[in-house]
């Protein structure tokens, strides 16, 4: 029983990594009806430069601040250079734009940075929190964290004029320009909000992962079955089913496949869920009106 | 009267696909223009040039200043506010949230916070459906929506296709009646796209025909009305 609510904590605690790339995932999706499959580069080139800070001995937090706020802006100038000249191109365009854009990253940073598996600091140091065995600090604060973004994030889509911008241009581009909304930059700052929270689902998945330039490639896989699974077009639903997968990927690989093949979990939750029901658990069939 | 909207040698395009030729026409300060036509004559694409959702070459002049190359987000900027065909409606959000995006722009809040209250004075079922999905709402209210999400960009031009569109006549009535009382009480200038030529006629002091994507007549609505063609055309008696 031990064992088993250690594995179920331990689930939560990459879940929320899952949870809140997922939701970036899910950001430039409702936005762009793409799925950027550089998310996970991104957010490995931004925890390589956390890395890089806390190397120069900067004090975690601050590290940790800066990396977000350069990503926001790297993400927004990603999209402002790369993304927006394949704007009205084909869908295939853009998944290679994507692809491409995911390879140059793992190729600087492993020419960076190396291709050595390095230890990721983590400020949550010390004994498990509340004095419970099953989770340790770094897992604790790791779906703490999560949680906090996840929360931001929902204040400032629900409650900010910025946000409130964001999702009108995500949903009526025409509409949103006819009253003043500047499209093209909310598209920007989706990329960038992107990226940031990226770079924290880096931070938080590299004391457990290890950091290397392959890092986030699983995590990635992880995040998009989490959203899949959730409904792409539902932010909450991408971050319970990030959650959600897991837990079911650390119980899986503990208890029925074994943690050589798990990462196979993720793809069995894809195409599962594709076949039985493809808009998600909690996402919106798309019914077209004639 | 001076003009709010003057409009030179409008042309244009679907691709390479002209739609409209040389088109001239105004908006008088505080006045109300009709566009009538038949279906597909290029009423809805003359507000979509002015607008810059399509491409378009010619002089467009708002109170003087030159609007004919700018974006449609800065155009909206300065004051022109268009209500689509099809009402725009951002289906997903709350009437509330249309709305508060119609004041996205401004950053007078106690002004807007009037605004809202006026156009739930204008039209009380908004008020009632405030937290409603947009969505949900029936044809008559979204089409309130839309012009209540216009009004609350104070705009210095309104600019409305079809309002009549799809509705019932007792709800383009009381529709009219609010867009009467609202360039009356309110002197918001306006430009009307209608199928529908006598109620345009009825609202408007100046009004132009187009047929194929040119200028057929334009001249006071009175003159229109009374115009043979036009009464036989477009009015139907």
């Amino acid at each position: 029983m031990n064992e088993f609510l250690h594995q179920l904590a331990s689930g939560l605690a990459l879940g929320g990594v899952y949870a809140i790339m997922a939701l970036a995932l899910v950001m430039i999706y409702q936005a762009t009806q793409l799925v950027n499959f550089a998310q996970g580069e991104m957010a490995m080139f931004s925890t390589y430069f956390a890395w890089k800070l806390t190397d120069l001995g900067w004090p975690y937090w601050r590290a940790f601040m800066v990396t977000v706020v350069v990503s926001f802006l790297g993400g927004v100038a990603i999209e402002r250079i790369v993304v927006r000249p394949f704007a009205k191109a084909p869908v295939l365009a853009s998944v290679i734009v994507f692809i491409g854009l995911a390879l140059i990253f793992n190729a600087l940073a492993g020419w960076i940075y190396g291709y050595s598996v390095t230890d990721f600091p983590t400020p949550f140091d010390g004994p498990p929190w509340f004095g419970q065995r099953y989770m340790s600090a770094h897992e604790s604060g790791s779906v703490l964290v999560s949680l906090c973004v996840l929360m931001l994030v929902y204040a400032f889509f629900r409650f900010t004029p910025l946000g409130l911008a964001m999702r009108a241009a995500a949903q009526n581009p025409t509409s949103s320009r006819l009253v003043g909304i500047r499209v093209g930059w909310m598209l920007a700052i989706g990329w960038g909000l992107a990226a940031a929270i990226g770079a924290i689902a880096g931070m938080m998945a590299a004391p457990i992962v290890y950091l290397d330039p392959n890092m986030m490639a699983g995590v990635l896989l992880y995040a998009f079955a989490g959203a899949v699974l959730g409904g792409i077009d539902n932010p909450f639903g991408a971050a319970f089913g990030g959650f959600a997968v897991g837990v079911l990927e650390n119980l899986m690989g503990a208890y029925v496949v074994g943690s050589e093949v798990k990462l196979s979990v993720a793809l069995a939750i894809i195409v599962g869920v594709l076949v039985w029901r493809p808009s998600g658990l909690f996402g919106r069939r798309l019914v077209a009106r004639v | 009267m001076s003009r709010i909207l003057e409009v030179r040698g409008l042309r244009a395009f679907y691709g390479p696909i002209q739609a409209l030729f040389d088109l001239d026409f105004h908006v008088g300060e505080g006045g109300v223009s009709a566009l009538l036509g038949a279906n597909g004559a290029g009423k809805t694409t003359t507000l979509r040039a002015l607008s810059g959702l399509i491409r378009r070459q010619g002089d467009i002049r708002l109170s003087g200043k030159p609007i004919g190359a700018l974006s449609t987000e800065a155009i909206a900027r300065l004051g022109v506010a268009h209500v689509p065909d099809g009402r725009g409606t951002f289906t997903d959000l709350t009437v509330e949230e249309n709305l508060r995006l119609g004041a996205y722009v401004r950053s007078d809040r106690n002004a807007v916070r009037r605004d809202f209250d006026r156009m739930f004075d204008y039209f009380p079922r908004l008020a009632e459906r405030r937290r409603q999905q947009a969505g949900t709402l029936s044809g008559g209210e979204q089409q309130m929506l839309a012009i209540s999400r216009a009004l609350l960009m104070r705009p210095a031009l309104l600019m409305l296709d079809e309002p009549s569109f799809g509705l019932a006549p007792m709800v383009v009535a009381e529709i009219f009646r609010i867009l009467a009382a609202i360039n009356r009480d309110e002197g918001v200038s306006m430009l009307i796209v209608e199928q529908n030529a006598s109620l345009a006629l009825d609202l408007a002091d100046h009004a132009v025909l187009i047929e194929t994507g040119r200028a057929a007549m334009s001249g006071p609505s009175q003159t229109l009305r009374t115009d043979d063609a036009v009464r036989r055309a477009y009015l139907g008696y």
